[in-house]
Order: C-alpha cells, then structure tokens, then sequence
C-alpha cells in the first residue's frame, strides 16, 4: 500500500482508455485528452473502480497517453454515493452521475473506451466543472418552500398520510442534478442571468412546485407558484418529448408532475379569467 | 469598499445542517448573513445521513422514556467524557427540533394513523429516531435549504457558494473580525468583515484517506482555524462504523439493519489443531469455500449476541481479523453474508441497502456474500467550544440539589441545569466572536456518538447557540465591522496570497495525492481501532515525513483559474497539520474509553482521564501542546460503561417491555440493533 499509482498498476486486469473533453471556460480553448487507466474489476482488490475513482487516479498521474504532462481534470464532486449530485457529466454521450457510473459495467473489455463531456446546458468554468447556478436561482422564481411564521416552537406540522408521505418523498429526492434539463430538448443553455426569469424553468423545478402545492402549508402560496407557471417559461414550454424522466437517476416522476401541474396552471388560469383578475 | 455601519454582519462558513439553521436563526433576528460553502449548500455532505434524528416522542414516553432518559443514554454511549449541560439542553430542545423540521416540510415517514413513525437504533431500547426514508440527511438539509433561499429573496442571507474559508481575521485584541476566502472559480481572494464568525464545516473524514464522509470533509477549515490559535478538543475521538463497503474512491456505509436481518460475518480460514489460520487461497469465490473454512468471527467468540454485537466491538474484531491476515483475498475486507436468506424477504426489508450496494459493486448480495470493512464515519472531536450553564446547574454540581430519576419526568417542570438560552457564548471558541457549529464543535458525543445523535447535534447548534451568536453581536460587538481598520484584513489576505504564492512555486518530484493517500493510509493503520503508544510513534515519524515531503512537493497544475490541484494541496497541509494532535490527543491517552481503544491502557481510568484533551498549535514546532480540561459532570455520575451486562439475549426490547424511569439506569440502556446508519 504505497501510492495509488502502484497499487493500481501492480493489480490491475486492463486498461481503459478515457477520452476526456477538457477546456480553460466556456467554449475556451475546448481540445480533447486521451488517458490510459489501469484497472481492477470489482470482484478483486479494493473495491470496484469507477468514473472518479479513474480521474483521482489521473491527478497523481496527470500524463496523458501520448506521455505528455498535462494538469488534472477539473470536475464537481462531493458524496460519491449518487445524492449530492455534484457530479454530472456526459459518460460515453449519456448524462449521469460520474461516482455510480462503474468501469466494470460501462467498459467491460480492455482497451474499452469511455467518453467524458461537461453538461452542454450549463456554462463551462474549466474542464467537467459546469456551473448549475440557474437550476438554484429557478426555485427562487417558483417559492420552493413552505411559508412557515419562524422557527419559535409552534407544535408539530401537518398530518399526513402514508400514502401522501410516499409520493411526496419520492418529489424530495430530487438532488438538483440538472440530468433532466441536459436531456431536454426545450431546456436550453442561457448564459444570461437577465433571461433566467423568462427562460423554461425545466422539469426539476416544475415537480419541486408540485411537491410544495401538495403540503397542506405549502399550498397557502399555490397561487405564487402557478403564476410562475402560467408565465413565459412556465410549464406550457415543454413539449412533452418526455426525456426527463428517462434521464432522471432519483427515478422520480416527472411526467405525472408536468401533467399534474399542466392542468393545475390550466384551471387557475381559467379560474383567474372569470374572477377577472 | 465602504460598509453601511449601521448593518451588522454575521459571517456562516458551512452549509450543512449547522450552517443552514445557524443562518436562519440569525437571519431571522433581523441580522445580515454571509453564507460560506465550498459547494452548493445544498450539495453538502449532510445529504449522505442515512439512518435518521433521534428525540423523545408520545409513544416512547408512555413507555418510560423522556429527555432526561436521551440525555442519559447519549451520556453513557460516549463514556461519559462529555460535558452535561449541553447535552442535557439538546435532549430537551429534540422534540421541538423535530416539530419545526415537520413543520418546514420534511417528508417523514409516517404510520398508518398519519403520525410520525419511529424506529429502533443503538444505544437504546426505544424507539426515538425519526426518518425519511433511507435518507434522512438528505431530506433534513432541503428542508433547511428551502427556508434559507426564501431568506435570500428578501437579501437578509447572501450565499457564497465555491468559495473557500482560508482563514479567520483575528484583530490585535485577539478578536475574530471576518474571514479570508478564496473563489474557487476566479480563484480570487479576498477579506469579509462580520461582527461574529461561525464555523460549521463538518468533520475531518478525509485525514484516514477513504472514509464513509463526501470529498470535502478534509477537515482543513477547523485544522486553518487551529493554526490561528483555536484550541481543538478531544482530537483523538474517532468514530469507525463497523460495516462500509471498500471502494476505490470512499467506504460507502453498510447500514447495520443488514446484521440485525441476520447477516453473517466470516472470513475463509483453515483450523490446525484447534486454532484458526489464514486460508490458502483467500481470494476464492466465497460460495466455494467449504463450511468449515469459514470462521464466523462474531458468532464463535460473542456466542450470545452474534453479529449484533456493539458497533465498536463489531469494528475492533473486524479490524483484528484483517490484522492477522485473514482478510478476504488477503486484503482489508471480511464476508458480510446474506445469501442464506430468502430472496424474497430480503428485498422487502432490505431493499433500500441492497441497491447501493449493486449500484455501487455491481455485485447482487443476495447472490454473493458483501465484502465489508470498518469505515471512519464521524470526529467526535473538535474545536474546542464553551458555553453558559443554566443558572441551577451549579447547585446539580456542588451537590446541593440532585436529579431524582425515579419521577416520571416532565420536560416543562425540568430544573434549569442545561445552557442559559442568554448567554452570548454557547459553542463559541477560546477566540472572541469565533462561534463552531455541527461536527466541528467537539461537545455533545464524548467518547462515543450515539446513531442518529449527530443531525441532532448539527441543528441544535444551530438553532439554539445561534442566538448566542445573536447575543453576542448585539452585546459585545456594536458597530464592530465599520470601526476596524482595513489593515488587518490586508495582512490576512497578503498572508494568503503569500502562501498560494509559495505552493505555486515548489518545484520538487512529490505530489500532493500520493502524500494524502500516504497519510490516509498511515492514520487507519495506527490511529483509529486499535491504538498503542508503538504505532502511533510511528505514525507521528512517518506524518514528520510526509511534512518533509510536502516541502517537497509540486503542482501539476500551476494556473490562475479554477485550480482544484492548488486547492487541494494546500488542504493536504492542513490535514497533515490536523494529524499531529489527533496522534498526540491518543498517545497522551492513557486508557481505552468509547471508540479510544489501547491495549496497552485496556480500562477506562476517570481519575487520570475524566478529561477533555486540549490541543494547542505550537507555531513554532507546528506541534500541537496537549493539556486537559475537567469535565462538567454534575447531573448523572459517570458510572461503568458495559453494554454486554444491559443485554443478554432474549432481554426485553423496546416493542415488549417498556422500562419506568424508576430502572436503575444502567439497565434500561442497551444496545438496540434495529434501524439503519
Ligand atoms: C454516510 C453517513 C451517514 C450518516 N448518517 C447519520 C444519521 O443517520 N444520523 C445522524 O445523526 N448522523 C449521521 N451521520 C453524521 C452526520 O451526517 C454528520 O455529522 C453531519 O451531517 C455533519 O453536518 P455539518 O453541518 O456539521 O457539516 P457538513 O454537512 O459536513 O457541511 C460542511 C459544510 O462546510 C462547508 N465547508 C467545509 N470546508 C469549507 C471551507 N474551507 N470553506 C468553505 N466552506 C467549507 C462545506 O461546503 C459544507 O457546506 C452520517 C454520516 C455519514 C458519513
Ligand atoms: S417532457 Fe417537457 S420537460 Fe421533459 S424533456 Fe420533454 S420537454 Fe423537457
Ligand atoms: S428531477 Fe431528477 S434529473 Fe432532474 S434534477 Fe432532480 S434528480 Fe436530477
Ligand atoms: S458525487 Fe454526489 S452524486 Fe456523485
């Protein structure tokens, strides 16, 4: 157990080849980088290698495999166990989390190649690193939260069902990942904070304003979040190709959210033209 | 830059769930605050809490059980090395913490009446603990991130996500001031003036190389504050949880429900004359050793408990077994074992951990037994805080008045011996207006954290010693920001640009991963199960020599935007800095107590020992001066801590036998093997 680059190379089966799309900001000096990564399979060693594993072990070796010296590959992490989702990017063109992406599933074979790309939704800060500031800024436009008086100890919240805890549960696991957005094809890189407030505010966003509507509390500023949605980038951009929630790792509904919040907009508008509003 | 002087400031570095509702609660008193993380807050690694937040309930408390029973428990699981007061004010304020987090919205699991269910967890024989689903954590910090973006849009919290706390800015009078922090993206640096600084950047996880903790708990903002003349409590405290799944990049945890379902520990071994001795091919598919080449650890040597054994024996046996040689295939892992189960029923009660474990090993456990290692998991230790007891507690202490636990106790008539809710000091560091929140903080867990204490600990902090924070800017720091000369805070930013300038430009043949790697390594094998004053000499040489090489040492990547090899390596130093006491903390150790393990010191020793370790930074040496600090033990006397008397096998459970508060209470503490993390 002396360094990672030995260790690694002393057990490793095969080799996999990372062909990594690298870049200094967005759209700035964008080139590609070819490294070769020895690796174990999950069965032996310490444990199954998998996309981050592979890119901490190009920082100690920062050599691409022509053996040029470069630096190390910038990118978002942070859990490593597939619930912060930091680590987002484009794996052999697919959006997905980096740490739950294992070699030994998407590259089986030596000399298995594996594509590495930063989200094209979002702007590039350097490398795999993109910044998702618009994703956080979009729960603001929406009022994702619910409108409690304070912290002082005012007794317990709601009651609720467990069949209702379930299908709100299941919208909270939402991590702001941004897959959904990726494969959107309504959902469109804006690099102008200005547009942020017109911009499609995407599916992500759409579900989290169902999951607020739905709390007895939260429903109080329903109003606040339909009028977002009744706006220009509100629910009626999307074009129902229905990608998000094939892109989507938390498997979390969003289509039945779209449609909920469809109809929900629909009736309030209605609602709001006959109280002349 | 001009500063309106009629705005005071409050500075959070953190934003996990001590950040989170240590800014809300100062937000809500109406004072400005700047929110520091390294990533999105919302990102933060408090998402990774799987298992739940404990507080006393209305069902456990027509049981038998109260806050004062918590407050008990939490004190007897950390082998009593914890001050009390605060721990008996946080017991107290759980119930009402887990009011406001439903109220908030957290999608806890519910029963079939719509009320909050509960499940068992260790160190208790009722159930106490909350959940939402298997991601608790998760669910807590959205609730909590919510609440702060709603304080966003009235401007009352400002986030300053991907920049780094470098340092505090300590004026002449030895007062903190603001802050020194870097944008990870620009990679520019720059001062912040506040009035008071809270530091809530969680625990050090990253020093023992692989953990169960996310990326960025390397521990360098406490080990930066610690240079800066922080004093660090009881370093030496270190949490491993007996079963992780070895990766290549982290320990991703094994809830232990998967033992208490019936999951076997066994290592392939080969019996000569009565002993056990390392197999000849360990790394053979495990369905393919025969039985009796499989040493079942736990069952053959606790014949009455089995695999469900106490976390801290479950990791030392584990541990030793590795030790010896045993390992599966001859490294760090032994056979966590499933595959005698039903299928059927395996999914239905443990399809929540199954699936990070295919996910993550691409193997099925329910096929092929899991391969296990103990993890480190959680610091007990931390910076050192203080605090204000309550107004009677000195008479709990002199001994005038004493807590009657044969009562039924009832949280409104509870005597005052916990903080003083006023006080303008809880959880604030030696260094004035330098507040610590969350796992950083070192009080609460003593020897040992209780599961599902933790959250528990991070939003009471918040929440309650964050009006001391209030306190102290109203009090003792009027107009602080505006009157302080730009000076200092030039010094400090100078001091910063000075070092990244000095890192920059080492030309030597080392690299900062392999050192980390180095250190991680060297800290799990002498300073974390098992501990004597051998190893962890060698371990202090070896750290002296990974220092010498970090001199040594050169960046790949010498750019001025975005450098995340700039930043990690100057965060390598720090934990090579933060080395030194954890080391020194357990050499001058001389006892076993909670997860502080010494064979060569086997028992606890309260007469040398009932102390908290305090480790100074020595500038000079860049050593850390360990003394110690009594422990306030006024309400509950410390007694033997010994689990394997509380419970023998077939002994009364929570769901069968609910205790009164008149049970001695050495009695009703056991060792619950129910629930998750
Ligand atoms: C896998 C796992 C499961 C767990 N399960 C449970 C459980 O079920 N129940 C329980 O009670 N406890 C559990 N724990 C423990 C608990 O999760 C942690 O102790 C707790 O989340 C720590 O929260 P925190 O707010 O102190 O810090 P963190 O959540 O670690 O947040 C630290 C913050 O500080 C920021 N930060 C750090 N350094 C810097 C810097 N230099 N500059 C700027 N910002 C910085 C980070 O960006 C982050 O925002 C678990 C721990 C693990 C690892
Ligand atoms: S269904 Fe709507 S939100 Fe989803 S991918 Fe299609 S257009 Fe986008
Ligand atoms: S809805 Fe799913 S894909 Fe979209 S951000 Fe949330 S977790 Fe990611
Ligand atoms: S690092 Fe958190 S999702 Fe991959």
């Amino acid at each position: 157990m002396s360094n990672t680059t030995t260790s690694i190379a002393q057990a490793g089966t095969r080799t996999v080849r990372f062909r990594i799309k690298r870049a200094d900001g967005h759209k700035k000096n964008v080139r590609w980088e070819e490294y070769d990564v020895p690796v174990t399979s999950g069965s032996e060693g310490s444990g199954s290698a998998n996309v981050i594993s592979c890119l901490q072990h190009i920082a100690a070796n920062p050599v691409t495999r022509h053996g040029e010296r470069t630096t190390p590959i910038t990118y978002d992490v942070g859990c490593l166990e597939e619930v912060c989702g930091s680590c987002t990017m484009l794996i052999n063109g697919h959006v997905r989390q980096a740490c739950s992406c294992l070699i030994d599933t998407c590259a089986p074979r030596d000399g298995d190649v594996i594509t590495l790309e930063p989200m094209t939704k979002f702007p590039v800060i350097r490398d795999l690193w993109v910044d998702r500031a618009r994703l956080f800024e979009t729960l603001k436009r929406t009022s994702a939260w619910v409108p409690i008086d304070g912290t002082y100890h005012l007794g317990a919240g709601p009651m609720e069902t467990p069949d209702e805890q379930q299908v709100r549960y299941k919208l909270s696991e939402c991590m702001s990942c941004g897959c959904c957005l990726e494969a959107c094809p309504q959902y469109l890189i804006e690099e102008d904070v200005e547009n942020w407030d017109s911009a499609f505010v995407g599916a992500a966003v759409i579900s989290q304003a169902r999951y607020f509507n739905m709390h007895e509390t939260g429903a109080s500023t329903k109003k606040l979040r339909l009028d977002a949605l009744s706006e220009a980038g509100g629910v009626s951009d999307c074009g129902n190709a229905q990608n998000c929630v094939k892109a989507c790792p938390k498997e979390i509904p969003l289509t039945e959210s779209i449609a909920a919040m469809g109809r929900a907009v629909t009736v309030h508008k209605i609602k709001q033209f006959f109280s002349g509003q | 830059m001009a500063i309106p002087s009629s705005e005071q400031r409050v500075i959070v570095v953190g934003g996990g769930l001590a950040g989170l509702a240590g800014s809300i609660r100062v937000a809500e008193a109406g004072f400005a605050v700047d929110l520091f993380s390294l990533v999105p807050v919302k990102r933060s690694h408090s998402v990774c809490a799987q298992g739940g937040i404990n507080a006393c309930n209305e069902v456990a408390r027509q049981q038998g059980y109260s806050e004062f029973e918590h407050f008990d428990e939490t004190l007897y699981g950390g082998d009593f090395l914890q001050h009390q007061p605060p721990v008996f004010e946080m017991t107290h304020w759980a119930p009402k913490i887990i009011d406001l987090l439903d109220r908030m919205g957290v999608p806890f699991n519910r029963t079939d009446e719509a009320q909050r269910a509960l499940r068992l967890f260790g160190g208790s024989l009722y159930k106490r603990t909350h959940f939402s689903g298997a991601t608790t954590g998760q669910q807590l910090m959205y609730a909590l991130d919510e609440q702060v973006r709603r304080y966003e849009t009235q401007g009352r919290i400002t986030k300053y996500e991907f920049w780094e706390f470098l340092r505090p800015v300590i004026d002449s009078d030895g007062k903190c001031i603001g802050i020194v922090a870097q944008d990870l993206r620009t990679m520019q640096v720059r001062s912040f003036r506040a009035d008071a600084v809270v530091i809530a950047t969680g625990g050090p996880g990253l020093v023992f190389g692989k953990s169960t903790n996310s990326v960025m708990c390397t521990g360098a903002a406490a080990s930066r504050c610690y240079q800066h003349g922080v004093k660090y409590g009881n370093p030496e405290f270190i949490q491993v949880h007996p079963t992780a799944i070895p990766g290549a990049d982290k320990l991703r945890l094994m809830s232990e429900s998967a033992r208490g379902e019936g999951g076997r520990v066994w290592v392939p071994a080969m019996k000569k004359n009565g002993e056990w001795t390392p197999h000849p091919t360990p790394g053979m598919a495990p369905r393919t050793v025969p039985v009796d080449e499989r040493w079942y650890i736990l069952e053959e040597k606790y014949p009455a408990y089995g695999n469900i054994v106490p976390r801290d024996i479950a990791t030392r046996e584990i541990f030793g077994v590795c030790r010896d040689g045993f390992g599966v295939g001859g490294g760090n892992m032994v056979y966590l074992d499933l595959t005698h189960k039903p299928k059927e029923e395996l999914e239905r009660k443990l399809g929540g951990i199954l699936e990070i474990y295919r996910k993550f090993v691409g193997e099925d456990p329910t096929e092929v037994p899991m391969k296990i290692f103990p993890g480190v998991h959680y610091s007990m230790g931390g910076l050192w805080t203080q605090y204000t007891p309550a107004a009677e507690y000195e008479r709990y202490e002199s001994g005038e008045a004493s807590i009657d636990n044969t009562r039924v106790w009832d949280p409104h008539k509870r005597p005052a011996c916990g903080l003083d809710a006023h006080a303008d000091n809880n959880m604030m560091t030696n260094i004035d207006g330098l507040f610590a929140f969350g796992e950083v903080n070192y009080q609460y867990h003593g020897g040992t954290r209780l599961g599902a204490n933790a959250l528990l600990s991070c939003i009471f902090d918040g929440l309650f010693c964050g009006q001391s924070v209030v306190q102290y800017v109203t009090r003792r720091a009027k107009n602080l920001v505006a009157d302080r000369p730009q000076a200092v805070y030039d010094e400090s930013v100078e001091g910063e640009h000075k070092k990244i300038a000095e890192l920059m430009s080492r030309s030597g043949a080392e690299n900062p991963y392999v050192i980390a790697k180095e250190l991680g390594d060297v800290m799990t094998r002498e300073s974390t199960v098992v501990k004597d004053e051998e190893g962890l000499n060698r371990a202090l040489v070896c750290v002296s020599e990974l220092n010498d090489r970090y001199a040594q040492m050169s960046l790949a990547d010498t750019s001025g935007w975005s450098n995340q090899n700039l930043t990690w390596a100057r965060a390598v130093g720090d934990m090579l800095i933060l080395a030194d006491p954890i080391l020194r903390g357990g050499l001058a150790r001389k006892e076993s107590r909670g997860s502080h393990y010494r064979p060569d010191y086997p028992d606890r020793n309260d007469k040398d020992f009932l102390k908290t370790t305090i480790a100074t930074f020595d500038p000079v040496t860049k050593q850390s001066m360990i003394s110690y600090e009594e422990v306030e033990t006024g309400l509950v006397k410390p007694r033997v801590r010994d689990y394997s008397k509380a419970k023998a096998k077939g002994a009364p459970t929570a769901s069968n036998a609910p205790k009164k508060q008149s049970a001695p209470l050495g009695e009703t503490v056991g060792t619950g093997s129910g629930g998750a993390s």
